[in-house]
């Protein structure tokens, strides 16, 4: 689903963010990326969602090399992916229900489709009741589950996820991450990009490391 | 990971723009943005209301100037149609010879009225007006007056230069003397007028590039507000054209709402006026009314204010837009 073929991300000023990364996530796969911050987590996130092009190298995803995706097209290429933020990245002046409505109204779903899926995927994650609220009333915790709800809602076969569990306590974390895997189980391909050590050991997924924009044991899940 | 479901690449992205229904689709996302623009406007009434005021002040000054010009040069139009030429005939042209080059003069094609003042009745007319029957009482029965004719040019000559030329080539005519309208006051007005025209329309570009500005600041203050929004939009796939949508609907929304209020100003300001003018008029027994907004102006202050508005914010969107990229 996701191949990165001998990549390399040089940003402006001469910073090189990744060397010559080579990997590939299977379709159904789920995968934790994990390196210190500024190892180049980001830049993987960043360049699987064409918020950047790779300097060198050819990034394939759904069949698609990233560099033959015009500009126009990015959009329509961006709707067969769901993110998840660290810090949610929720509308605050709107409700629960419209910040996960997004994905939909951007593509031109109906109102009544629209209405059927946002709920169907807050019922997902357990908020089912709290679609009238606004985010800053829910807690951490509740406003990351609205934040997957948004990611979901569409029904990418690809979901990717940057330090989803970073400000939350190691329980709120666990149920986060068994969320991620419960979407991974009906066959959506997620990419979670993490430091937390912890995690990595409690749920056994095949983990990427990145150090200084390489990748090194790409192949084994940790101990 | 060891699962089956688990393939190597999985099924392709399909990047074509989905074609749901594409007419009324689109129909539904315009009306959609149309709704979200005004629910934005109606969310700060009064910002919204101090901006469309700003803009409606603005559109109303050259509609008030173009107004009172619309009036003065209907007026001057009352004043054409008494536009005459007097040609006095010379002495030896008796009122029957007058009434035979009245008959011959009727058939040039500039002139729609020709009517004869006989040299009695000129007499009689000086007499009443001038109050000297003393002095003509001394010409001793002669009369020294001559034979008028009043020549009124037709409706497609009415303009000063042919109207000079029309009076030149009669003054030419061996049977007249003197041929004469009063071209000069005409003249002048005339050029009055013209500068006031060109007065009108460079205030009303000044003004109209005043709109522009005024709503591509506003659009542009929208997009940094919505910085975040328009971000996350974009990161779920959201096309340029739909972030755009809502922002122009939003500039064509102010610009419409200002001719709005432009019209309002101006029906009031001419309300407030026409009994004043009404009375001016009746106290030179006149006739004229005060032209208010017609259906013409009316369209050129709700279309011009919508376009200028939607103009602005596609400036504006075209410069700032780019910038917001997701981070």
């Amino acid at each position: 689903m996701i191949q990165f073929h001998n990549v390399t991300k040089i940003y402006r000023g001469g910073v090189e963010a990744l060397r010559d990364v080579s990997t590939q996530i299977a379709s159904g796969e789920m995968v934790f990326l994990t390196g210190h911050s500024g190892a180049g987590k980001s830049t993987v996130l960043r360049l699987t969602t064409l918020m950047e092009r790779c300097s060198r190298g050819h990034i394939v995803i759904g069949g698609h090399n990233l560099a033959r995706i015009a500009a126009r097209k990015v959009p329509f290429f961006r709707r067969h992916i769901g993110v998840v933020f660290q810090d949610h990245r929720l509308l605050r002046d709107r409700t629960v229900f419209d910040n996960v409505a997004l994905p939909l109204v951007v593509a031109g779903y109906t109102h009544l489709e629209i209405a059927r899926r946002v709920r169907a995927a807050l019922d997902k994650v357990g908020l089912l009741g709290k679609e009238r609220q606004f985010p800053i009333l829910l807690s951490g915790g509740e406003q990351q589950r609205v934040g997957i709800a948004r990611a979901v809602v569409h029904k990418p076969p690809v979901l990717l996820a940057d330090e989803p569990t970073g400000n939350l306590d190691p329980e709120l974390s666990r149920e986060i991450m068994s969320l991620f895997g419960q979407f991974n189980q009906v066959g959506v391909t997620v990419l979670v990009a993490t430091h937390d050590v912890e995690l990595l050991r409690h749920f056994g997924y095949r983990v990427l490391a990145l150090n200084r924009g390489e990748l090194v044991n790409a192949r084994e899940p940790l101990p | 990971m060891n699962d089956a479901r688990i393939g190597s690449s999985g099924p392709k992205f399909d990047l074509r723009s989905s074609g749901r229904g594409a007419l009324r689709a689109w129909v539904v996302r315009h009306l959609q943005s149309f709704f979200f623009s005004l629910g934005l406007m109606a969310k700060a009434p009064g910002s919204s209301l101090m901006t469309a005021g700003v803009l409606g002040v603005a559109l109303a000054l050259p509609g008030a100037v173009y107004l009172i010009l619309d009036n003065l040069t209907g007026m001057t139009g009352q004043w054409d149609a008494r536009n005459q030429i007097s040609i006095f005939l010379t002495d030896d042209m008796g009122d029957e010879a007058a009434r035979q080059l009245a008959v011959g003069l009727a058939k040039w094609p500039e002139i729609a009225r020709i009517e004869v003042t006989s040299k009695a009745d000129a007499l009689a007319e000086y007499r009443r007006m001038s109050g000297f029957d003393d002095i003509l009482d001394a010409f001793e029965g002669a009369n020294p007056l001559p034979a008028v004719l009043s020549v009124e040019p037709g409706a497609r000559y009415q303009d000063p230069a042919t109207v000079e030329a029309l009076s030149a080539s009669l003054e030419r005519l061996p049977e007249v003397d003197v041929a004469r309208f009063d071209l000069r006051w005409l003249r002048r007005f005339e050029g009055i007028v013209e500068i006031v025209r060109r007065g009108v329309y460079l205030l009303a570009t000044l003004l109209a590039l005043g709109v522009v500005l005024i709503v591509s600041n506003t659009v542009r203050l929208g997009v940094e507000n919505r910085r975040e929004e328009i971000e996350i939009a974009r990161l779920f796939g959201a096309t340029d054209a739909f972030i755009r949508r809502p922002f122009l609907y939003g500039g064509l929304l102010f610009g419409f709402s200002g001719g709005c209020l432009a019209w309002i100003i101006l029906a009031a300001a001419f309300g407030a006026l026409a009994p004043s003018v009404a009375r001016l008029v009746a106290l030179y027994d006149g006739t004229y009314r005060l032209a208010g907004l017609d259906v013409r102006m009316t369209l050129i202050l709700l279309g011009g204010g919508a376009f200028l508005g939607l103009l602005g914010a596609w400036i504006t969107l075209g410069r700032h837009l780019q910038a917001v990229e997701p981070s």
